[in-house]
Parts: C-alpha cells; sequence; structure tokens
C-alpha cells in the first residue's frame, strides 16, 4: 500500500501563513486541504472610534506589500461617505501611484517567488549567482517602483502624503523628470523579462472558474467602476456584499467567498478575461507574444498575466509622466467635507478586487468598517484548484506532488496575512 | 564563518520583510557578509541552527508565545524590527477592546474557532537585545545595525526626540500650524519623515527612554503643553502598556 502524506507547515514564498494538507491511501484521496493559521489583527474592530485621517493612516497597515491599494480604498470610501468629489489631478496621480505598486507587487511575484520553481532552486540567492542579470534587473524594477511611488508619497510602504480629499505635499518637475529615464529603462527591463518567461513552461492544468473584477467603461480598471462577474455580469460596488457572501470556516483565520458557484477567482486572471480588450497596444502584443489568449482558464498563468499587466502600467504610467512633466503638478489643497454616512470605495489591489466599506459618524469616526480582501476571494478557489488537480497527479512522487501544489498556491500571489487582517 | 540569520515573522503586515527585500542592491553586498538561514517569505530552505533573529510582527496568539520562547532559546542575539514587534504596534489598539469582543465585531457567530490574547511587542514576553521600532522598519537604521553587529560594536539607536531632526529638516513645527504632533516625545532616527512629507508625528519609533526629561521641553513650553498631554492624545503606537520581560 502506498501512503501519500503531505503536511507543508507554512508555505514559503509567499505573503503569511499558509498550510497544504494532503492524505492519499493507493491513489485514494482522503484530504485535500489549503489552511490559514494567519494571527487575525482585527482592523475592523479595532479602528472603530478613530477618526478619519487616523482610519486612512491605519488601514494601509493591512499588508505591507499592497498598502497603497488599501490607502486608495480607504480614501475612496471615506471620499464616498463624505460625498467628496476628488481633483482630477488627484485621481490621475493616484493611478501613476497604482502603477507603480502594481508593477514592484508583481515584480516582486514573478521573480523572487515563482521564478526559483521554475528554475530549479529554492530562492532568488542562487540566482543571484547563476542568473545574476536576471536578478540585478529584477531588483532594479523593484527599486525603480518603489522610487516613483516615493516621489509622490514618500515612502511606496505606508504612504505618508494621500488623504481623504488629496495630497499634503506634491512632487516638482524636477523629481518626475528625473523619474521619467528610469521608467525608460524599466520598459526596456521589462521587455527582457518577457523574453525570459516566453522561455519557461508553466503547469499545463485548466479549470474553470467565476472570474470578478473591477470593470470600467473608459480603461482597464484599477481604481473605481462596477464589479464584474464572467458568470452574472456587472453590480455597482455598493451592492459587493451581493457578491462576496463571506463565510467562516475552522481552519482557517481568513473569512472564504463565494458568489454564483462553490468559489471564485480574483487577480490578475480574472481581470485580463474581463477587461483583456483594454489592455494598451504594448500589453495586448505582450500578452500575444507570451501565448496568452482570453479567457483563460489556468491559474499557473497568473505570473504571465502579471508581466502583461506590469508592460500595461508602464506604458500608461509613461504618458500620465509625461502630462505631469508638461502641465506640472498644481499645489491643491485637500478637499475637506464630513458628514455622517456610509461609503464604500473599490480598487484591484495587485491581487484581485479590495473593498473597504466604512460608516462614520457626523464628526468623522469609525462607527464600522467592513474590509474585503484579494485574498480572502480566492481562497476556496484555491481549494478547488487542489481538489480538481490533485487526482490527475496523485500517482506522482510526493516530492513532485508537493511542489505542483505549492507552485499553485504561489501562482495567486496570495497574501494572507492581508487576507486575515 | 559568516553568521547565521534568520528571520521570522508574527503578527504583522509582513512589510518590515518587505523594507528588508526592498534594500535591492545592498541585499547583494549584504549577502557577502553572512548568511541567511531562515526567511520563509523569501526562500524555501529553512534551518534551525541560527546566530542572530530578526523578528517582525506582535505577539497576539497562545502559539505566538511558544515559538518567540523557542526562537528566543535558539538565538545568542534577537533583534526586533519594525513598531509591530518592538512597540506592539497598530495591533494593540484592539486591547481597548476585551477579546471576546473583537472576535465577535470581526467573526460573529463563528468567533468561537479562533484564539487570541492582547496584542504586545516581543519584549513582553522574552528578552531582546536590539529593538529597531518604526512602520515600516527604517531600511537604513537597520543596516547599520547590522554592519555594527558584524563588526562587534554595540549598534547606538537615538534617545533625543524627532523635534531634533525635525529642525535639521527645516521643517515648519506642526504646532505652528495649529496640529498636534509626537515629534517632542519621540524617539528620533526617522529624520521626521512625516513632518517632512506633509503629516505630523504618530510616534512610530516609540517614545525616548523617560518622555519627562529627554523630550524636547523647549518645544513643548512654548505650546503650554506637557509630555503627557500629547501621549495622551495618541494611542495608534502607544497602546501597551504592560511593560517588559
Amino acid at each position: 500500500m502506498t501512503h501519500l502524506k503531505i503536511d507543508v507547515h507554512h508555505v514559503t514564498r509567499i505573503e503569511g501563513h499558509g498550510n497544504i494538507i494532503v492524505n492519499a491511501k493507493d491513489g485514494a484521496i482522503e484530504e485535500v486541504r489549503w489552511e490559514v493559521p494567519e494571527a487575525p489583527r482585527f482592523f475592523e474592530a479595532m479602528m472603530r472610534g478613530l477618526h478619519y485621517h487616523d482610519v486612512n493612516y491605519v488601514s494601509p497597515r493591512i499588508c505591507g506589500i499592497c498598502s497603497l491599494a488599501h490607502n486608495t480604498a480607504s480614501i475612496e470610501a471615506t471620499e464616498a461617505a463624505f460625498g467628496i468629489q476628488p481633483s482630477e489631478q488627484t485621481l490621475l496621480l493616484r493611478k501613476l501611484l497604482f502603477h507603480a505598486e502594481t508593477l514592484q507587487s508583481h515584480v516582486l511575484h514573478s521573480c523572487f517567488l515563482v521564478a526559483p520553481d521554475l528554475l530549479n532552486v529554492g530562492s532568488v540567492i542562487p540566482l543571484a549567482e547563476s542568473h545574476t542579470e536576471v536578478v540585478v534587473r529584477a531588483l532594479r524594477l523593484k527599486k525603480f517602483s518603489n522610487d516613483l511611488a516615493d516621489v509622490i508619497v514618500g515612502r511606496k510602504t505606508h504612504p505618508l502624503t494621500t488623504v481623504t480629499g488629496g495630497f499634503t505635499k506634491f512632487p516638482d518637475e524636477s523629481a518626475l523628470k528625473s523619474v521619467r529615464p528610469r521608467l525608460l529603462e524599466a520598459i526596456e527591463d521589462l521587455d527582457r523579462m518577457v523574453e525570459l518567461f516566453k522561455s519557461l513552461e508553466m503547469p499545463d492544468f485548466v479549470r474553470e472558474t467565476e472570474y470578478i473584477a473591477l470593470k470600467r467603461p473608459d480603461e482597464y480598471a484599477f481604481i473605481g467602476g462596477d464589479i464584474a462577474s464572467t458568470d452574472t455580469g456587472s453590480t455597482p460596488p455598493e451592492n459587493y456584499l451581493e457578491i462576496t457572501n463571506e463565510y467562516c470556516v475552522p481552519h482557517s483565520t481568513a473569512k472564504f467567498t463565494r458568489h454564483n458557484r462553490d468559489s471564485y477567482m480574483v487577480g490578475a486572471i480574472a481581470r485580463y478575461n474581463l477587461n483583456h480588450s483594454q489592455l494598451l497596444p504594448k500589453a495586448a502584443e505582450t500578452a500575444a507574444q507570451l501565448g496568452l489568449t482570453a479567457p483563460c482558464h489556468n491559474p499557473f498563468m497568473n505570473t504571465v498575466v502579471q508581466l502583461v499587466e506590469c508592460v500595461h502600467a508602464a506604458e500608461d504610467a509613461l504618458a500620465i509622466l509625461d502630462h505631469f512633466i508638461a502641465r506640472g503638478v498644481k499645489n491643491e489643497k485637500p478637499i475637506e467635507k464630513v458628514q455622517a454616512g456610509r461609503g464604500v470605495g473599490v480598487v484591484e489591489a495587485p491581487r484581485g478586487l479590495l473593498i473597504h466599506d466604512y460608516t462614520f459618524d457626523e464628526k468623522g469616526y469609525l462607527v464600522e468598517a467592513n474590509c474585503v480582501i484579494p485574498t480572502n476571494q480566492n481562497h476556496m478557489n484555491i481549494q478547488k484548484d487542489f481538489e480538481a488537480l490533485l487526482p490527475g497527479i496523485v500517482n506522482r512522487p510526493e516530492g513532485e506532488v508537493k511542489l505542483l501544489l505549492e507552485m499553485l498556491v504561489r501562482a495567486y500571489d496570495p497574501c494572507v496575512s492581508c487576507s486575515t487582517h | 564563518m559568516k553568521p547565521k540569520v534568520a528571520f521570522f515573522d508574527f503578527t504583522s503586515c509582513e512589510g518590515c520583510q518587505l523594507e528588508v527585500l526592498n534594500f535591492e542592491q545592498e541585499v547583494l553586498q549584504l549577502l557577502n557578509l553572512l548568511e541567511i538561514v531562515n526567511f520563509r517569505e523569501l526562500m524555501t530552505e529553512r534551518s534551525d541552527d541560527y546566530d542572530i533573529a530578526i523578528i517582525d510582527g506582535a505577539i497576539s496568539t497562545d502559539a505566538d508565545v511558544a515559538r518567540i520562547k523557542e526562537i528566543r532559546e535558539r538565538a545568542s542575539i534577537l533583534i526586533t524590527i519594525g513598531a509591530c514587534s518592538s512597540l506592539g504596534g497598530v495591533n494593540c489598539l484592539k486591547n481597548a477592546y476585551p477579546m471576546e469582543e473583537v472576535l465577535s465585531v470581526v467573526y460573529g457567530d463563528a468567533a468561537g474557532y479562533y484564539n487570541t490574547i492582547p496584542a504586545r511587542p516581543v519584549s513582553a514576553v522574552v528578552p531582546v537585545d536590539y529593538a529597531l521600532p518604526q512602520c515600516p522598519v527604517n531600511k537604513a537604521e537597520f543596516l547599520e545595525v547590522v554592519k555594527a553587529l558584524l563588526l562587534g560594536k554595540k549598534p547606538e539607536i537615538p534617545n533625543y526626540p524627532v523635534c531634533a531632526e525635525c529642525k535639521m529638516a527645516e521643517n515648519a513645527c506642526v504646532f505652528d500650524l495649529g496640529r498636534t504632533c509626537l515629534g517632542p516625545v519621540t524617539r528620533a532616527g526617522c529624520n521626521a519623515l512625516c513632518v517632512t512629507w506633509g503629516r505630523h508625528c504618530w510616534g512610530c519609533r516609540g517614545l525616548v527612554d523617560d518622555p519627562n526629561v529627554d523630550a524636547a521641553t523647549d518645544v513643548l513650553k512654548e505650546h503650554g503643553l506637557t509630555a503627557e498631554d500629547i501621549v495622551n492624545k495618541f494611542r495608534i503606537y502607544t497602546a501597551w502598556t504592560g511593560g517588559s520581560e
């Protein structure tokens, strides 16, 4: 009798803590489970009573990787509650910041967390010797995307200048001009990264699921828009509870979600499946070069779609940067207005749909909060992928099965501590 | 032999580990000087044989308590990076409520599935050799401390207030702008980053050793305030009052 027993206690090279449990005897699967033992921080409970400026400051601490996405969702929710319509310049600066964060996060994921598996090593550390150029390029891209954000927000991780109603400080022309040549260099670096990934093969596995992402009529959505499902179409963000339907399971401190099926997927693949026709020209061309066609039902391809999004983000960032270099950035005072009420902010964090929902009292103190995190929404889809993938590989050597399941988890780019918050 | 270094994360956003990865070019140089044997967010290999343990995140579950004690036994030097591991961080905001309440606000009827204890800094559970608070950790300071340790020197962590650095940065005083700021009582070392970017100090580096003595008394006096007055206005990083081991 052969007994396959896998117990990966804390999967490596992902953000946060997750376990993989498998038990199979003679090819018959007895148990396969994705567990989330992350220590919860209780943001929704502990932010109650904070002034809205402090809510906007504390809530990015839900996630160190996508703090800008949380900060933006938090600010957008606050502005919706107070009835503030931010200026065009504010919206454009936020979009530029999002591109910086998307680049930073996707490069971290694809080069540092995923590439080692595809190149048969345990981490990026040995790659520093064997693939020096790849590592140096990835570090340069990451540094650039951090520096691009720093110019606007002072500090990429837990930004400083972003507030409800606008910004507290603005980049001057010389700072913007100084990042432009580096953005051009980043675009070239991305081209080479695309070349590298063209030569790497992703595991072949297909499972169609429901895909959910923001959708806007005017562009590939990262901030605002309606919540769209490949199964059921679009719905306004205020109705997000009809989509997310959060519930608890004992083996996960993160909540799970379901909508039209047992599970759904958010993130780069979901955005691509819903919005691929809105990719900018070079990004669309990159998708074609990488052999991507919509719809994509292979979760391992999430990393490849992220690369396409990097190209899109860099392309759009250049247009925005040039706009500001040509017209300058005005010193606008943040719009101040406070009223009692509820507001919902929706953004596409690098890992997918992110929702902050706040209720404030008439003085702007938080009464109630609810945050739905991208990885929350993916946990059950990871489980369903496990259940679909395992039967086809259960008779392979244990090491191989373990690696494939770990690679599947990593493909989702999970942000586990964020999902538990 | 290169010293063996292990990174461990507890209750946090993992932003501090990310900041360490954000060293970019310096990471490659550091790798020549020390051997990273455990860093779950970065590498698959892991070993329990290490000299220096670098901790981020607060202690907030029974399992956290057991795990940090085990790490302390193995490490000869234990460093906490960031506000969560060094001060308890934003996690301690929940301590204002009974644990049953925060569990039921977040998990409703399913609250019984989960365990949580009031959040606390690592130093409340085991002795800490060097604490580098700041949210997120200050990369430059971290690098300086690692360099000092490699050279066998004792790292220096400032015990003067942020106001000193803020004046050097030629910022307008937040109090003069009619707002309140924790700079007069907060440990310097950040170059007054938040004020420089148009905000106030939230105190993420913790208080100076004795706020009544080491604070920027001139700034406080000028605005008719005491250290206590302003500390009580901010609770984001000062919610842990349980002291240390």
